[in-house]
C-alpha cells in the first residue's frame, strides 16, 4: 500500500512538474486538444437545444385547417359542428379572416402593408388540437379533413418538427464522426507530445529499467501527464463553447422577444460535462500509453 | 549465490561471446573476472541482470533461473542487484543526491525514508558533501563513488561492477577497491570484472579468467 502510494504521488508530482516547467508548449497542447474538443462537443451542444425545442412543438397534435376563400359564415359554423362531433378532436379554435388580420395588423412592420391591400386575403381558419399524437392517425385526420366542404389546405403543424427530427438524427451521425475523428486527431496529438517527452528522457528511461524498473514505473508518470492534459483540454472545450453559448444567447434575445418564447441556448448539463472531461482524459491517457508502449517495445532487448 | 551450468552467448551478428561457462559463486564471496578485452567479461556480468539473453545453458542467481524470467520478474531480480556500469549511466540532468534516489524511487520508498537511506549511502562513498552537485562538476573518481552509491543504496545482496576503475589512476582505483572489499566484509556478494591486473596483485579472492569466451583453469 505505501509503495503504491509512493508510486503513484511520485508519478503524479512528476507529471505536473513536467507540465509547469514547459507552460508555453503544454498550454499550446491544452489549446489544440481544446479547439478540437469543442467542435463535436459544441455540435453536440446545439443539437440537443434543437432537440428540446423540436420536442416542445411536435408534441402538440395540432392541424390548421383553412377554409376557402369565398367560404360563408354558415359553412364555417357546419365545419365546426363536424368538428364539434369528431371522436378524434380533443378542442378547436375559430379564427375568422377578420381577427386574424387583425392580428397581423399587429406584427412589427407589417402595418403598412396590410393597411395598403384592398380587400383581406386571409381565409378563416381553424386550429384544432387532436387527441393523438401518433403521426399515421394525424395524417389520416389530415386527409379526412381535406376532403370536407370547402377546405382550402389542412395542414399538420408538426409537419416541419418532424421534418427537423429527420435532419437532427442526421446532424447527430455528423457530430458523431466529427467526434470520432478529432478524437484521433487528440489521441495523435498526445502521442507526439509524449514521445518528445521521451525522447529528452532516454537515458532516464534506460537506467531505470537497468535497475529494476518496471514497465508501469516508466509508463505512469506519461500517463499522468495524457491525463491531466486531456483533462485541461476538456475544461479549455467547455469554456470555449461556454462563450459561444453566451454570444449566441446575446444575439438571440432579441429574437425571444420577437417570438415570445424561450430560445436561450443551455450549456452542457453537468452529466455530460463530466462524461466530456473523462472522455478527454481517457483519450489523453490512451495516447500517452501508446506513445510508451511503442517507445517501451523498441528499446526491448529481443 | 549465483551458479551458471554450460552456459553460451551467440550475438546476432554470430560472435560467440561465452562458451559453454560453468561455475557457482557462493553467497558473501568476493570473486574477480578478468581477461583480455573482448574475452566476455561484461556480458557475463549482463547475463546476471539479465541485460542479455544466454543462448542456451541456465543462470540460477538467488535459487531463480534468471534466463527463464519475465517482464515485472526481472525488474524485481535487478532490485536485489547492485550494478555499477562500465559506462556509469550518469544522469547528469539531475544532482547526486536525486541520482542516488533513483533506485528507491523505482522501488517505491516513502521520501522521508528514502532521504535518510540516500545520504547513509553518499556517507559510504563519501560524497555526503556534494549531494546538492551536479554531477557534472565531479572528478572521474567522485562520479565512480556515486555509482557505487546508487549501486548500494537498494542494500542488494549481490553487488556487480563493470570495470569500476576503468578510467582511474592507480590511487583512486586502490580507493574504490578498498571500497568494495568493506561491502564484501559486510557480506555482500561481490563481483567484479576487470582487467587491470594490477589490482589483483595482493587479492586473496578467487578469480574467473576468461579467455576468448572460455574459462581458463
Amino acid at each position: 500500500m505505501s509503495a503504491w502510494f509512493s508510486h503513484h504521488s511520485y508519478a503524479l508530482t512528476l507529471a505536473l512538474t513536467r507540465l509547469v516547467r514547459t507552460p508555453f508548449s503544454s498550454l499550446l497542447s491544452i489549446a489544440v486538444i481544446g479547439i478540437a474538443l469543442s467542435l463535436p462537443a459544441g455540435g453536440y451542444m446545439l443539437l440537443g437545444n434543437l432537440q428540446t425545442f423540436s420536442g416542445h412543438i411536435s408534441g402538440a397534435p395540432q392541424l390548421s385547417l383553412f377554409l376557402a376563400l369565398d367560404a360563408s359564415r354558415d359553412e364555417a359554423a357546419q365545419i365546426g359542428s363536424r368538428l364539434k362531433q369528431h371522436p378524434q378532436v380533443a378542442s378547436f379554435q375559430f379564427v375568422p379572416k377578420d381577427s386574424a388580420l387583425q392580428q397581423l395588423k399587429q406584427g412589427d412592420g407589417l402595418a403598412d402593408v396590410v393597411g395598403s391591400l384592398a380587400q383581406n386575403p386571409l381565409p378563416d381558419a381553424f386550429v384544432i388540437n387532436a387527441k393523438s399524437t401518433v403521426p399515421e392517425v394525424l395524417e389520416s385526420l389530415r386527409a379526412e379533413m381535406q376532403k370536407w366542404p370547402k377546405a382550402e389546405h389542412v395542414q399538420l403543424d408538426s409537419a416541419w418538427a418532424r421534418r427537423l427530427d429527420a435532419l437532427l438524427s442526421l446532424g447527430r451521425v455528423a457530430v458523431l464522426m466529427l467526434a470520432a475523428l478529432l478524437s484521433f486527431a487528440l489521441v495523435a496529438v498526445t502521442f507526439n507530445t509524449i514521445r518528445l517527452q521521451i525522447l529528452t528522457r532516454r537515458d532516464e528511461i534506460e537506467v531505470s529499467k537497468l535497475i529494476g524498473a518496471t514497465n508501469g514505473f516508466i509508463r505512469r508518470p506519461f500517463l499522468y501527464f495524457g491525463a491531466i492534459q486531456g483533462v485541461a483540454g476538456g475544461i479549455a472545450a467547455w469554456l470555449i463553447i461556454a462563450l459561444g453559448t453566451y454570444l449566441i444567447n446575446g444575439a438571440l434575445a432579441d429574437l425571444a422577444l420577437l417570438y415570445a418564447f424561450d430560445s436561450r441556448l443551455h450549456h452542457l448539463s453537468s452529466e455530460d460535462s463530466m462524461s466530456l472531461l473523462l472522455f478527454s482524459a481517457g483519450l489523453g491517457w490512451l495516447g500517452a500509453w501508446l506513445s510508451v508502449a511503442n517507445h517501451l517495445w523498441q528499446i526491448e532487448p529481443k | 549465490m549465483i551458479n551458471f551450468g554450460n552456459v553460451s552467448k551467440r550475438y546476432p551478428n554470430s560472435y560467440d561471446a561465452l562458451k559453454n561457462i560453468t561455475f557457482t559463486i557462493e553467497t558473501g564471496e568476493m570473486v574477480f573476472v578478468t581477461g583480455h578485452s573482448g574475452a566476455g567479461k561484461s556480458t557475463l556480468l549482463k547475463l546476471i541482470a539479465a541485460i542479455e539473453r544466454p543462448t542456451s545453458g541456465s543462470i540460477i542467481v538467488n535459487g531463480q533461473n534468471v534466463a527463464a524470467l519475465k517482464g515485472a520478474a526481472i525488474s524485481i531480480l535487478r532490485r536485489n542487484l547492485g550494478l555499477v556500469f562500465q559506462d556509469q549511466k550518469i544522469l547528469f540532468d539531475r544532482s547526486v543526491f536525486d541520482n542516488v534516489l533513483l533506485p528507491l524511487q523505482i522501488s517505491g520508498f516513502d521520501p522521508k525514508t528514502a532521504t535518510g537511506r540516500v545520504r547513509a549511502a553518499l556517507d559510504k562513498v563519501g560524497l555526503l558533501d556534494k549531494e546538492k552537485a551536479r554531477p557534472i562538476t565531479l572528478s572521474g573518481g567522485e562520479q565512480q563513488r556515486l555509482c557505487i552509491a546508487r549501486a548500494v543504496v537498494n542494500r542488494p545482496s549481490i553487488l556487480i561492477a563493470d570495470e569500476p576503475t576503468g578510467n582511474l589512476d592507480t590511487d583512486y582505483a586502490r580507493d574504490i577497491m578498498d571500497m568494495f572489499r568493506s561491502f564484501h566484509q559486510v557480506g555482500v556478494t561481490v563481483l567484479i570484472a576487470t582487467h587491470d591486473a594490477e589490482l589483483l596483485g595482493g587479492a586473496q579472492q578467487r578469480i574467473l579468467t576468461l579467455d576468448h569466451g572460455k574459462l581458463a583453469a
